[in-house]
């Protein structure tokens, strides 16, 4: 079909027609308006954020809720550049979306015109394919591809940089769902061999761990990590991103691992005689020191990136392949390992050393997330920002769903949580109310995007976990900077409620942990859209279990150091 | 500790524009450097052949060529450190002489097999191909005249045999 009336902006929006788009998320400027013009005769609800990086984490939130592309539509120059930490946070988090940011006219690129920028060049390290498209008749096919490398293999995000002339004009080129990758590969199965010998490895562990990663969400294979967890008798835990890939709640669960994992989850890593990885990237967040993680255990690792391989550490096994078919090919190979006494061991930790919070003192960030979780029985899609809270929500709230936690993990991007929690609203199909938890820091970066839920009535609840800090920085200026606070005190804070209550946002207040049951309780009974909980918390507490960046998983902190501690000598 | 030494690496490309920047990144974001760098389009329009040497930590250089692979334009990439392949480069290089030392100059070349391209009465420009080693000899060599300038186009590279590299 010859489309010769349609201009490039209107193919852009059957384009995202076809893609089974229904919903975007963007912010207008000169150069977008063709794209928003276009987008007027469509049914595709255009949500209008309040910044463009709002906008990119809505869409990675929607993104992450809905395993389908999120898609963020902005203009050049400064509107591309705002999206840059959204892009990165996708990228990180191998989120698939699509952002459309226009250009300036071709003949004018390179030309410092207005609101000009090299966007697909400043994005190039942040993308996982990009486009600058510069005729009008590419766009079918480009649309085609960007979706495709988007959605498949190792998801990411995809740039597609538009000039004004490529939108408004004319383009005859017709629909199509030929695509021109002879680069692109898309891992399926893994080889027979790589399975084999991995199920070899597995036949002769007594003490095997599974972990599992963000892979594991994405691919869809909660069921296969679960039946190979009940299979083989194995205790299993999981990465931040991983968690709900497995039931925290299950018995072989060990919950999260890293530095601030579990005491059993880790316990378990140091003493395990194998540990199979089921698309987690082996992070620093979770190896602690590399030269001695899991030091004589064998190590496996299956991942749809082949540039995984040897990244961190050199595998015994490196299983290539989607996680959800290389866990089917596994299955039939195994058996049930003799494991009884490992699986009573870790039962035995996880006993002896449960996640705990002090009670005394003023209000705990963990009280209230350990009551939201109890009050709405686990079932609630959860979103995070960055720092302690984030900490304890991955250990205080029962996930035991996949998709339900969505939280910026790998760029540690604050400000994200709450957006996030908009763009997943919007994905929402569970029924399950929204919980955004956000410290009073990364709140106020992405705070406007109250407007935004207030004019959709998104069922958000709105947590503002506020402890006048930026606690994660000043735990560790506490512990290991000899409590010299620099630039973490957040003196200016707004009041919370007032600002919600500006928006038109309705706001709660919980001072005291005796409120809070009563207070969450009235949040999740509010359906008349957003609310928010304004947490006055406790404004010196640290997370613990605690692993200094860069030390073994045995120089676990679990409880407030009598003494100073040296300085961690890993990254951040 | 594992050695530094030059890799050989060849890249098969979509022929599109920002291909080399992606793929200059992969290597800068690392820090590391691109010693030489000969692009051209191959057989068919659409693709490019890159043949980059570049220095480093091998375990590290590998990885380097797996994150160049997963390059959505790339549809290839190899490594030709220590394989059979011929891999051969050129070199210009311009000396000042009187006559009275041509004699010298012309001799190394015809030792080397090179060839003068250019030739004045306080000058003369040498071209030599073949490895990398031969290269480098000869330009030692000729340091006891004054070398003006040269360049050299970095390595071309391509398998022995019927093989495509």
């Amino acid at each position: 079909m010859a489309n010769k009336t349609l201009s490039g902006a209107e193919v852009i929006i059957e384009c995202l027609k076809r893609e089974g788009i229904d919903t975007i998320f963007g912010y207008p400027g000169g150069s977008a308006i063709p794209m928003f013009d276009a987008i007027l005769d469509s049914n595709i609800k255009v949500v209008l954020s309040r910044h463009e990086q709002g906008a990119t984490h809505m869409a990675d939130g929607y993104a992450r809720q809905t395993g389908k592309v999120g898609v963020a539509l902005v203009t050049s120059g400064p509107g591309a550049t705002n999206t840059f930490t959204g892009i990165y946070t996708a990228l990180m988090d191998s989120s698939p979306i699509v952002v459309l940011a226009a250009q300036t006219t071709t003949p004018n690129l390179g030309k410092d015109a207005f609101q000009e920028c090299d966007t697909s060049g400043m994005t190039f390290a942040a993308v996982k394919h990009s486009y600058l498209v510069k005729d009008s008749n590419d766009l079918p096919r480009v649309m085609k591809e960007a979706f495709h490398i988007a959605r498949t293999g190792r998801p990411g995000p995809v740039l597609i940089d538009l000039p004004k002339d490529v939108t408004a004009g004319p383009c005859t080129a017709p629909f199509t769902d030929q695509m021109d990758l002879p680069g692109y590969k898309i891992p399926t199965y893994a080889s027979t061999e790589s399975v084999e010998k991995a199920a070899e490895f597995l036949k002769n562990s007594k003490k095997p761990l599974l972990l599992v990663g963000h892979g594991a969400m994405i691919s869809g294979a909660s069921r296969q990590v679960r039946e190979l967890a009940e299979k083989l008798n194995a205790p299993v835990c999981c990465t931040m991103l991983g968690l709900g890939a497995f039931p925290v709640d299950h018995e072989l669960s060990l919950g999260m691992l890293g530095m601030h994992g579990t005491i059993y989850a880790n316990k378990a890593v140091l003493d395990c005689d194998l540990i199979l990885s089921i698309g987690s990237r082996w992070d620093d967040r979770i190896t602690g020191k590399l030269e001695v993680f899991c030091k004589d255990a064998i190590k496996m690792h299956i991942d749809i990136d082949p540039a995984e391989e040897g990244k961190v550490l050199q595998p015994d096994v490196f299983m290539c392949g989607d996680a959800k078919l290389v866990l089917e090919q596994l299955l039939p190979m195994v058996h049930k390992l003799d494991t009884a006494d490992w699986v009573k061991t870790c039962q035995t930790w996880k006993k002896r050393f449960p996640l705990t919070y002090p009670k005394q003192g003023g209000l705990r960030m963990q009280h209230v997330i350990a009551t939201a979780s109890k009050l709405t029985d686990g079932k609630a899609i959860v979103t995070t920002d960055v720092g302690q809270h984030q900490m304890w929500v991955a250990q205080f709230f029962h996930i035991n769903y996949p998709r339900q936690l969505h939280s910026s993990g790998g760029a540690g991007t604050m400000g994200f949580g709450f957006p996030a929690a908009i763009g997943a609203a919007f994905g929402n199909e569970t029924g399950w109310p929204v919980l955004s938890f956000s410290g009073d820091g990364g709140f106020q970066m992405t705070e406007a995007e109250l407007a935004t839920a207030a004019i959709h009535k998104l069922p958000i609840k709105i947590f503002v976990m506020d402890n006048k800090y930026l606690g994660m920085v000043r735990q560790w200026q506490e512990l290991f900077y000899d409590h010299r606070y620099s630039s973490v005190d957040m003196m200016g804070n707004p009041d919370f409620v007032k600002l919600a209550e500006a928006y038109g946002i309705p706001g709660l207040r919980i001072k005291r942990a005796a409120d809070a049951e009563r207070v969450i309780q009235k949040a999740l009974e509010y359906n008349e859209g957003p609310i928010l909980i304004h947490c006055e918390c406790e404004k010196e507490d640290n997370v613990f279990p605690m692993i200094p960046a860069g030390a073994p998983l045995t120089a676990m902190i679990t409880e407030p150091p009598k003494a100073q501690l040296e300085k961690p000598t890993g990254s951040t | 500790m594992i050695k530094d030494i030059a890799h050989s690496i060849s890249l098969l490309v979509a022929n599109r524009p920002g291909v080399l920047v992606r793929i200059a990144l992969v290597f800068s974001r690392r820090g590391y450097n691109i010693d030489s760098l000969v692009v051209s389009p191959t057989l068919d329009p659409n693709f490019s052949r890159m043949n980059i040497i570049a220095h480093g930590n091998p375990e590290i250089l590998m990885q380097i060529i797996k994150q160049l692979e997963k390059l959505v334009d790339v549809v290839q990439a190899k490594d030709h450190t220590g394989t059979d392949a011929v891999e051969k480069e050129l070199a210009l290089i311009k000396v000042r002489c009187t006559p009275d030392q041509r004699t010298e100059i012309l001799q190394l070349c015809d030792h080397f097999h090179a060839n003068t391209v250019d030739m004045t009465a306080t000058s003369m420009i040498i071209q030599i191909t073949g490895n990398s080693q031969k290269v480098d000899t000869l330009k030692s060599l000729l340091q006891k005249f004054e070398i003006v300038e040269y360049i050299r186009t970095g390595k071309v590279i391509m398998l022995r045999g019927e093989d495509k590299t």
